[in-house]
């Protein structure tokens, strides 16, 4: 209301901000625009002299044929598998992890916290070849299992640092008063502090999802079988052979993408303060 | 003691109700609730730290068998490879100009989208898109865009009348050094700028009135307020982007796959190389273990700055 009565510069100011604000909201959606556009071309349409931007004609049948012409099925389920168990395992970790360090002070306790910080920092890329021979000491090459376990190890310090942030900022004295009228400890988590803490647990499951759903160096390295391989390694297969298939390889890749970024905007409140471990007030 | 007092803001509040709850602060009484987190990184990123650095310490066949130590030859045999010198000049120019180019246009950009405009979530939204999708999925799309017969780039180009025929930009090492960057930038752009714009939130808007009412210039106010009060975001985003640059690995292998030869590989995808394409695990493991002491250097001041930061607040 006060915007209405400013003078004219500043109106003329504000036009300027929203220009400025939106050609760089569109530039940064462009390249997926693009993507999107590609995806919906006849493959002949792809080399096309001269070049068009849109589909001349528009077919939306790759999104039903890449599912015939490419294992999309077995990447997407691969990464089901993997993203939801590896979410599963950070949960079960971290919450009680997150609870008592939120809660208590020990000994080690800063020690404990400075490693989970480290983990943050180092990205399995780094890491590639120990974890790639550690691995292999296991014989876990190849297997879900593998995958899922070095996800969540990669993941955890971020639901650890967001869900203890959370628990803090619970009063104790709400779990006192459930334990005074006969709860459990246990119980009075469950019941009491678990469900206030829901916006936290929401945030850490999203991320961790989308982060293994994203994980790319370790799932290239370690996973060989072509029905095994999650998304990102199973598409970018695609780029090797001659004639790549580019609208059926964006379309694949449209799929994959677009649950994510939904669930990333649906937690865009929170992410920085996990990301950077609360050193951002 | 004191990283436990500086690790939360909230500390102290709770410090003082929590005896009720824990009448024992002994790590043993601790196990139960931080011991699975506890294995999990042991396995997944202790584990890993110590096979690297034994494995470049050791003889290695390419089946991955022990053959015994041998010191520091493998380091040796690294420094003697023609190929290092080149990458890790590139290395250098690949971090500097990134994490440069990446917070220089996040500052105003952050600044841009703190302002309150008709249609701002919308853009907030559009940003986050290329943090979602992946740095994979986005070098992809950009490899396509940058293609010389069929990219919009050169579409683009040849409307304006700049060129006359398709450029291949990712055939040459020259040009396609200079995309690769320039496709890392618009990756790192959002994290960034989401950094920034959670410092801007945080700067007390009745000391931004007070300067508004004493008559300060925006400009001003930016130089004097709000841009000393963003130093410790601004110094947190640097050190994370300095990591995250460093260790960039899609962009490269989905686009030029360091090549031609080593022509657009950092360290990180030399490693990669050595180690998984070459079957040259005793050089790649010692380049590994300096990747990784480099890293831990950053790391270690980024643990020092966050603390620092804490205290102040």
């Amino acid at each position: 209301m006060t915007q209405k009565t400013k003078n004219a510069t500043f109106s003329l100011k504000k036009i300027a901000t929203m220009l400025a604000a939106y050609s760089i909201g569109i530039f940064f959606v462009y390249p997926y625009i693009n993507m999107f556009l590609t995806s919906l071309k006849p493959h002949d349409e792809l080399n096309l002299t001269p070049m068009h931007r849109t589909p001349v004609q528009w077919q939306w049948r790759n999104y039903i044929e890449v599912w015939h012409s490419a294992p999309i099925a077995s990447y997407l389920k691969s990464s089901l598998i993997i993203s939801i168990s590896a979410t599963l395992l950070v949960l079960a970790v971290a919450t009680p992890a997150a609870y008592y360090v939120a809660r208590n002070r020990f000994r080690g306790r800063g020690l404990f916290l400075l490693l989970v910080l480290a983990t943050q920092m180092f990205s399995p890329t780094a890491l590639i070849i120990g974890i790639f021979r550690e691995v292999d000491l296991f014989g876990g090459l190849d297997s879900y299992l593998a995958l899922i376990v070095f996800n969540a190890g990669f993941n955890l310090a971020f639901s650890i640092w967001l869900l203890s942030g959370f628990f803090a900022s619970i009063p104790v004295e709400i779990e006192e008063a459930a334990l005074i009228d006969g709860c459990s400890r246990i119980k009075a988590l469950s019941r009491i502090t678990l469900p206030l803490a829901l916006p936290g647990i929401v945030t850490a499951v999203i991320f961790t999802f989308v982060s293994a759903w994203n994980e790319f160096v370790i799932a290239l390295t370690i996973m060989s079988s072509v029905d095994k391989k999650p998304i990102p390694v199973g598409i970018t297969g695609f780029i090797g052979q001659y004639d790549v298939a580019w609208e059926f390889l964006f379309s694949a890749t449209i799929i994959a993408i677009i649950p994510v970024v939904i669930l990333f905007i649906s937690i865009e409140k929170y992410l920085v303060g996990g990301l950077t471990s609360g050193s951002v007030k | 003691m004191s990283t436990i007092k500086t690790l939360s803001v909230k500390e102290p509040k709770v410090a003082t109700k929590k005896r009720k709850l824990a009448p024992s602060g002994s790590a043993l009484a601790a196990l139960p609730w931080i011991g699975p987190a506890l294995i999990l990184i042991l396995a997944v990123v202790i584990w890993p730290v110590i096979e690297l650095i034994r494995a470049s310490l050791t003889e290695i066949s390419n089946a991955g068998s022990f053959h015994g130590f041998t010191g520091l030859t493998n380091f040796r045999d690294l420094i003697a490879n023609p190929d290092l010198k080149p990458v890790i000049i590139r290395t250098l120019i690949w971090v500097a100009a990134i994490v440069f180019f990446t917070v220089i246009l996040s500052l105003p950009l952050a600044q841009l989208i703190n302002q309150k405009f008709p249609g701002r979530k919308f853009v907030r939204w559009a940003l986050i898109v290329p943090w979602a999708a992946s740095v994979v999925m986005t070098s992809l799309i950009w490899k396509w865009i940058l293609n010389a017969y069929s990219g919009e780039l050169n579409l683009t180009l040849d409307q304006l009348g700049l060129i006359k025929e398709p450029v291949d930009w990712m055939g040459d090492p020259k040009t396609s050094f200079y995309f690769l960057i320039w496709v890392a930038v618009f990756v790192s752009i959002p994290f960034t700028t989401f950094v920034l714009l959670a410092g801007l939130q945080s700067v007390p808007h009745d000391i931004l009135e007070a300067a508004w009412v004493d008559g300060a210039t925006s400009w001003q106010t930016y130089r004097r307020i709000i841009f000393p009060l963003l130093r410790s975001s601004l110094l947190i985003a640097t050190i994370i982007n300095l990591i995250n640059v460093f260790n960039s690995f899609p962009i490269i292998w989905v686009m030029t796959k360091g090549g031609p030869g080593y022509d657009t590989d950092t360290t990180t995808t030399f490693a990669y190389k050595l180690a998984f394409i070459e079957s040259n695990m005793g050089q790649s493991t010692a380049l590994g273990v300096i990747n990784f002491l480099f890293i831990l250097i950053i790391v270690g001041f980024y643990l020092r700055v966050t603390k620092a930061t804490r205290t102040e607040l």
